[in-house]
């Protein structure tokens, strides 16, 4: 067990307390790096079926990290991540996606150069004539902002409606689990209000989420579980309810950083963000 | 109008090989962002299996099969997997400078397999002189029959395979980010293998279909069909596959009709023929509005997922290591020259001074490219258009060669600013590819004429006299050369060092972010064009002094390539680079040149694959072990200094 010692009972005691919810998504002791950047350390948590966790944490906390190597967009130099029972640790992202797991990326990932509803067909892949169309309808009827736009090339729409094209991607189609970065991103908050409308639909129409946001209050709303990341490592996990007061007191609402007072665990080995040489 | 016709149908053939080359350029860009120029050596390796498929007596059908639908593919998913997988989203030189590398090493290699004997091509499906059938009264052969009827077949079925599977799209999205696209499920890897192997696979069959025509498989005819087949692909603006197809077939078809109809005998009509596609490369280049920047580098959204890249900037060393290697470098320079001036050979002098001129015109590479970041395919033209100026003053006006020497630089540097101009607002690619254009046609018109190249025979250039000193012989004038070198590299490095290195080193990066932070990028651009192109001038004119006899061949087009792939894979961001380039190019082509015929080839063959790690060392190879080899003393002058410092309490 990597991690710190401050922590409330391990993970494997709380899923017996409920063996109903069998976790979708187990990460265990991931590790990962750029390069010679190392940026996460024995990161472990799980996503039970059905629920909504959000993970939270400062700047740099390896958030996005997480969220790419569960997504097999980076590839995890230890540990292991298991969705729905298998072992997908190895696996190239487009095995992952096909899945049904999917993943929307941190700020404007949409094709630039292919339109509107181009970038919407991609992400409709694999399923029949009448089901695109209606997802296509779905996903206008949600963001009515784009329907005006389906033929403009999606990179010179505004960074607010790439951000809205990105989210309509993910959202289209239900899955088995979703992996948001950043939702609140660019986007006015009534924009933001939709779009957590429209997860907690796919939720209770049976999809999992994975989410990561800034605005705390906002994922803590929606999640009913929290995994508090810092410095590449969990400091906290556990339900919303339970641990939502001290993530709250950690990491105080707009800070960029940690809130270090005393209480505050000190982090073992150092000065994790400078470059080890491999 | 039957004269007409039978200028037509010969063009016939040559227009469906363009089209299908062309197919395959455009597929490929789309796919995977690479203009892979290494076709044009795809196409010659498939003639060539083909033709001594079926001389060693195979069926036609199954000499077909085996190399085109075999071998052709299965080269092009090997390069795709190997390296251009890797430069996907690297900038357009990343791109270029390995395709390049292949365009020489391919044919290299196959010379050093197969040997240089002349081979009479073969042709595919019908006997290529009988005649079928008559149209408005002119033969229709066998050659034009087949090539035209396969082309057309090949052509549907990839039309309908693009349309009915959605695959055109997905190409699209792998293009733009393969890891995004693997989001979507969709495996990138395959799409861009799936469309390396089709286009390659029409590679190889242009180059079957078109070997016939030319009385000999050589690779030299495959390169000019390839820059015809880019010309092609510039009229459908890199993208669209119907406009590539007709602009393939009308270029053929105009080209025969125009040489059809130009008197006989005279430059233009020989000239011309071969030169008219690079023409309407050159005209659709600067016209086209779309091609304004090409492919749009957007850059990935997913680059953030790969570490940075380690900087181009040599890493700040140890004092002690700092100095220490710069004593080096001077001990070893001094040794280096006096060993030259004393103790060798005759021959060896000679390929000395050749080595260090070549270093002169290598060094405007460091100038355009290593200092600008700017791709010209056309640095040999200028070094031609110097050592014809000193050639035909001597001549003419008996100007003495230095005198020459600065007038051959200022005629370059005008040719490289008019060059320049219309490349303004045009994309890497582009410039790449409109620099290459002017080359050929240099090679194929202007500098055919008796008042530039000096017609058939040449020139005949003097050494220089200064001061009623002769340097004449071959001692004095290695002694003029490293003089002039040193002059020519201190200017390099005063020009990097100075207001407009740093604003050059800015457009490098990125010319939007030059531009944002009030940084002139056309007017730079002109001025690394023509400060390149003076250099190239010089070195060109010393290069036609030292052979006392200049003829178009020296600059032929080709060199350019060549010299771009040399000074990359040494190194092309010093002016040590470019030095340690010409030298290392003239020693080996000395030491090659000793050995059998056959392997006159291995040059190209070794510097086309130290190319290939420019993906990897864009810095090159001597320059990333120069690095190393500082990584490593420094390493032990820190071992020492703790060593002895722990001796010391
Ligand atoms: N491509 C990269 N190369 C090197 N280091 C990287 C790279 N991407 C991220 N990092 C480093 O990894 C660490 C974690 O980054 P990550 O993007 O996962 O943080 P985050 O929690 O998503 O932050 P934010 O809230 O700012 O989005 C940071 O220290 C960052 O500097
Ligand atoms: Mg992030």
């Amino acid at each position: 067990m990597t991690a710190p010692r401050t922590l409330p009972p391990p993970a494997s005691d709380r899923r017996l307390a409920q063996p109903e919810r069998l976790p979708l998504l187990d990460v265990q002791g991931v590790e990962a790096a750029y390069g010679p950047y190392r940026a996460l350390f024995g990161v472990s948590f799980s996503v039970p079926a059905g629920s909504a966790v959000a993970l939270v944490g400062p700047n740099g906390a390896g958030k996005t990290t997480v969220a790419r190597v569960i997504s097999g967009l980076l590839r995890a130099s230890a540990g292991t991540i298991a969705f729905d029972g298998q072992e997908i640790t190895r696996w190239p992202a487009w095995r992952i996606a096909r899945a049904g797991l999917v993943h929307a990326p941190e700020g404007r990932s949409v094709f630039a150069s292919l339109s509107v509803e181009e970038n919407l067909v991609l992400a409709l892949k694999g399923v029949n004539h009448r089901a695109q169309a209606e997802a296509l309808e779905r996903a206008y009827g949600a963001f009515e902002h784009l329907a005006r736009r389906k033929d403009q090339q999606a990179g010179t729409l505004s960074g607010g409606e790439q951000r809205m094209l990105s989210l309509a991607k993910v959202l289209a189609l239900p899955r088995r689990l979703l992996v948001v970065d950043e939702v609140s991103l660019g986007l006015a908050p009534a924009v933001v209000d939709e779009v957590f409308d429209a997860m907690r639909q796919i939720l209770r129409a049976g999809t999992s989420i994975l989410v990561v946001e800034q605005h705390v209050e906002r994922a803590l709303a929606l999640a009913e579980r929290v995994v508090l990341l810092a410095h590449g490592r969990v400091l906290r996990e556990g339900p919303t309810a339970e641990i939502a007061p001290e993530v709250s007191r950690l990491l105080p609402t707009g800070a960029g950083t940690l809130n270090t007072s005393p209480a505050a665990p000190q982090q073992p080995g150092g000065e994790p963000d400078r470059p080890e040489a491999e | 109008m039957s004269q007409f016709v039978s200028f037509v149908l010969p063009g016939i053939p040559y227009g469906c090989a363009y089209a299908l080359m062309a197919a395959g350029l455009v597929l490929t860009y789309q796919a995977s962002g690479v203009f892979n120029l290494a076709f044009g050596a795809q196409a010659f390796v498939s003639a060539v299996l083909f033709t001594i498929a079926v001389r060693a007596g195979w069926p036609g059908w199954i000499a077909f099969l085996v190399s085109v639908v075999l071998a052709a593919p299965l080269i092009g998913v090997l390069l795709e997997q190997v390296l251009f997988r890797f430069t996907r989203t690297a900038p357009p030189l990343v791109k270029l400078v390995p395709a390049l590398g292949l365009l020489i090493a391919i044919p290299s290699l196959v010379q050093l397999v197969i040997g240089t004997s002349a081979r009479v091509p073969s042709s595919l499906l019908l006997s290529p002189s009988e005649v079928y059938f008559h149209l408005a009264g002119s033969p229709v052969s066998g050659e034009e029959l087949s090539t035209t009827v396969v082309a057309v077949v090949v052509i549907i079925l990839l039309a309908l395979l693009l349309q009915s599977s959605g695959l055109g799209l997905r190409m699209r999205a792998v293009v733009e980010s393969p890891r995004m696209a693997e989001l979507a499920g969709i495996r990138s890897e395959r799409v861009s293998a799936f469309a390396w192997g089709i286009s390659s696979l029409f590679a190889g069959l242009a180059g079957v279909l078109l070997a016939p025509i030319y009385p000999q498989v050589n690779a030299a005819n495959f390169t000019a069909l390839l820059v015809a087949a880019v010309a092609a692909a510039a009229i459908g603006g890199f993208a669209s596959m119907p406009l590539t197809l007709l602009g393939g077939v009308v270029l053929g078809i105009v080209q025969e009709v125009i040489a059809g109809y130009l008197p006989s005998g005279s430059v233009l009509s020989s000239g011309l023929r071969p030169a008219f596609p690079f023409v309407v490369l050159a005209v659709v280049l600067v016209s086209r509005r779309s091609l304004r920047g090409a492919q749009p580098s957007l850059g990935d959204p997913l680059a953030g997922c790969d570490p940075p890249p380690p900087s181009l900037r040599p890493p700040a060393r140890m004092a002690e290591v700092a100095i220490g290697s710069r004593v080096f470098a001077g001990v070893l320079a001094a040794l280096l020259l006096v060993t030259a001036a004393v103790l060798v050979p005759g021959n060896w002098e000679f390929t000395l001074t050749q080595g260090l001129v070549l270093s002169v015109i290598f060094l405007s590479i460091t100038v355009l490219t290593g200092l600008g970041g700017q791709i010209s395919l056309c640095q040999a033209t200028f070094a031609g258009a110097g050592a014809f100026a000193v050639g035909q003053l001597a001549a003419h006006f008996g100007t003495p060669v230095l005198l020459g020497l600065l007038v051959g630089g200022g005629l370059a540097a005008g040719i490289g600013a008019l060059v320049a101009l219309p490349t303004l607002r045009l994309g890497g690619l582009s410039v790449g590819l409109l620099t290459l254009s002017f080359a050929l046609v240099a090679d194929n018109v202007l500098f055919l004429y008796s008042w530039s190249g000096g017609g058939g025979s040449g020139l005949s250039v003097p050494r220089p006299t200064v001061a009623g000193i002769s340097f004449a012989s071959s001692s004095a004038f290695f002694w003029l050369v490293v003089v002039l070198l040193a002059l020519v590299s201190l200017a390099v490095r005063l020009l990097g060092a100075g207001t407009t290195g740093q604003e050059l080193a800015a457009i490098r990066g990125s010319e939007i972010g030059a531009a944002s932070i009030g940084v002139n990028v056309n007017r730079l651009r002109v001025v690394a064009f023509t400060l390149s192109a003076a250099v190239a001038g010089v070195g060109g004119g010393l290069y036609a002094s030292l052979q006392q006899s200049v003829s178009p061949t020296d600059f032929n087009y080709q060199f350019s390539l060549v010299y771009v792939v040399v000074v990359a894979s040494i190194g092309i961001y010093t002016v040590a680079g470019a030095i340690e380039a010409g030298l290392a190019y003239t020693v080996l082509l000395q030491l090659i040149g000793n050995l059998p015929s056959r392997y006159s080839s291995l040059l190209g063959l070794v510097f086309g694959l130290v190319a290939l790690s420019y993906v990897r060392h864009p810095e090159g190879v001597v320059e990333y072990a120069r690095i190393w080899a500082l990584d490593r003393a420094e390493q032990l002058a820190r071992l020492l200094k703790r060593h002895e410092q722990a001796a010391g309490s």
